[in-house]
């Protein structure tokens, strides 16, 4: 008899445990050996308290009242539980802070493969680090973490999240219209971006150069690159991005990293440098990060902060695509 | 196994890329954009059934219009054509929107029965209209912005059929010339948008494979523009 289970949910069974296991267990070894101590937090949380972390909570796809009335939900990601966790339990200690963790998060999102509602996350969390130092710490440990699982294909977009925020500013975008330009660009849709960017009263010229902007990508040439196309957001962004960079490859950590200044995440939280993980084996991006300088302020704790997550679930797929593209089959 | 960092360089090298085209009234457009892009299409012109067409530099796939979102979320092709009408429909498809191509210009539109007055009838008497549609978010984003309620209904077929035999008040579709209105007597009620053919990027090919997306996209532009 079949019974069912929520849409986005699943069960593992024991050979695809084992090589979860066999991951899991090669990123937190990979983490712990770097001086991140292994954390854990409830699944649930006040939705209260996650929502100080991230004002855009709709991506929690599960809230619900328990015994007392109390509105509680699942947790979208742990960045946001750390945070409370480091205000709570850390408020008093000398950073900087290193945990890292593997923990189930929650989000609304369409069940496709590798990406389901229930999902399995690792990452480390460094709170007290500023850039760039703290940046390129993380950098490491993600290149390590991807060796560890085999993906030596894997690259880094390392882009910056104040960029456009300042452009905006900079080009006296405010209110509906820079929140519908900032959503065009999330999206990466060039078009609509034009559009919005022409209906703000933008002149043709600098629409142009938004979009020129928003599609460099490469090594530290696109620095220069944009550093051509002007402006002081721009000029601040590629200095910032140009510090983080020289500093990777200093400690020969710039190789498998792609500067990208179209990168825009959109969790709210992120502030300067921020991350996403792919592996040409697999059409979807593998995990992200970046800095998160005001978000611990947020729960009463002023300290710079950084970290990346990795979708478990999505390495495995990636591990097997890239088992298979050695094997010489596809 | 020795893990060897490959760098950006190397990550390049998987073949050539997969560009989504889409079959029907896009496909003539489509094709003569991609040659005068310097593409060869020649296979794919001919009357051959088959679905891919691989070629030195680029692989043509090609697929129901409505399919190209589907295949460019997931990287099973890097890069694709399709219309806008199918972008603003599977909005939550995360594939990048590089270029607008100009051709296979048309206008979602509300439309009704000629000289009939039940749009705006049931809108007032029963405050909700019914709307027949193959776009059932575009039509319900469209009246939620503008401030009705309505009961989208649909269907995959003909749907001009819908308001003639009183399955609903009107219907929201894609029109290019507009004939088909005309001989099913129905006419535009109001425009929605304008929707022209449109070229996209997955996500992390676009990130990876930047140099010839970005080619691709450059002479795509030239061969398209005035």
């Amino acid at each position: 008899m079949i019974h069912p289970i929520p849409p986005g949910t699943r069960d593992i069974l024991p050979d695809e445990m084992r090589e979860l296991r066999r991951l899991h267990r090669s990123m937190i070894e990979v983490f712990e050996g770097r001086g991140y101590d292994e954390v854990a937090t409830p699944a649930i949380e006040y939705d209260e308290v996650l929502a100080r972390g991230d004002g855009r909570t709709a991506e929690s796809a599960y809230r619900f009242f328990d015994e007392r009335g109390d509105l509680l939900a699942l947790r979208s990601d742990m960045t946001v539980p750390i945070a409370r966790l480091v205000a709570s339990r850390y408020a008093d200690a000398d950073p900087p802070l290193r945990f890292c963790y593997l923990a189930n998060a929650y989000r609304a999102v369409r069940p496709q493969r590798g990406q389901m509602r229930e999902f399995a996350q690792a990452g480390v969390e460094l709170i007290g680090a500023p850039a760039p130092a703290g940046t390129v710490e993380i950098i490491e440990v993600l290149e390590a973490a991807l060796d560890a699982a085999g993906l030596d294909r894997a690259v880094i977009g390392l882009g910056d999240a104040d960029l456009y925020r300042q452009l905006l500013t900079e080009l006296e975008v405010e209110g509906e219209a820079r929140k519908a330009v900032l959503e065009r660009l999330a999206m990466h849709d060039l078009v609509g971006l034009e559009a919005e960017l022409a209906k703000a009263g933008i002149e043709p010229g600098r629409v142009e150069t938004c979009v020129a902007l928003s599609q460099l990508r490469g090594g530290r040439e696109v620095l220069e690159q944009a550093r051509a196309l002007g402006g002081e957001a721009v000029e601040r962004a590629t200095a910032r991005l140009g510090e983080t960079f020289q500093a990777l490859e200093e400690r020969g950590a710039a190789e498998r990293v792609q500067v990208d200044l179209g990168l825009l995440r959109d969790l709210g939280y992120y502030s300067g440098a921020i991350l996403e993980v792919y592996d040409p084996a697999l059409g979807h991006v593998l995990g992200g990060g970046g800095r998160y300088d005001g978000l611990l302020k947020r729960f009463g704790v002023d300290l710079p902060a950084a970290g990346f997550a990795l979708y478990l679930e999505r390495i495995h797929v990636a591990q097997m695509e890239e088992e298979s593209r050695r094997g010489g089959s596809v | 196994m020795s893990v060897q960092v490959a760098g950006l360089a190397d990550a390049k090298a998987e073949g050539p890329l997969k560009l989504a085209v889409p079959r029907g009234a896009l496909l003539e457009g489509t094709l003569d954009a991609l040659d005068a892009a310097g593409v060869d299409t020649s296979a794919a012109r001919g009357e051959s059934r088959a679905l891919i067409f691989p070629g030195a530099a680029m692989t043509l796939v090609t697929m129901r219009p409505s399919d190209v979102p589907t295949y460019v979320e997931a990287g099973a092709a890097d890069v694709g054509i399709t219309g806008k009408d199918v972008l603003l429909e599977q909005a939550d498809r995360m594939v990048y929107e590089l270029l607008d191509l100009g051709y296979g210009r048309c206008r979602m539109v509300l439309a009704g029965r000629k000289g009939d007055g039940r749009l705006g009838e049931s809108q007032r008497r029963l405050g909700m209209i019914r709307i027949a549609t193959k776009y059932p978010r575009v039509a319900e984003r469209y009246f939620e912005s503008t401030g009705r309620q309505v009961e989208t209904i649909e269907v995959k077929g003909s749907v001009e059929l819908a308001p003639l035999i009183g399955l609903a008040d009107g219907i929201v579709d894609l029109v290019a010339s507009g004939r088909t209105l005309d001989e099913n007597d129905l006419e535009v009620r109001e425009e929605i948008v304008e929707c022209t053919a449109r070229f996209v990027a997955n996500r992390v090919a676009h990130k990876l494979r930047a140099a010839e997306i970005d080619e691709l996209t450059a002479r795509l532009r030239e061969a398209t523009a005035g």
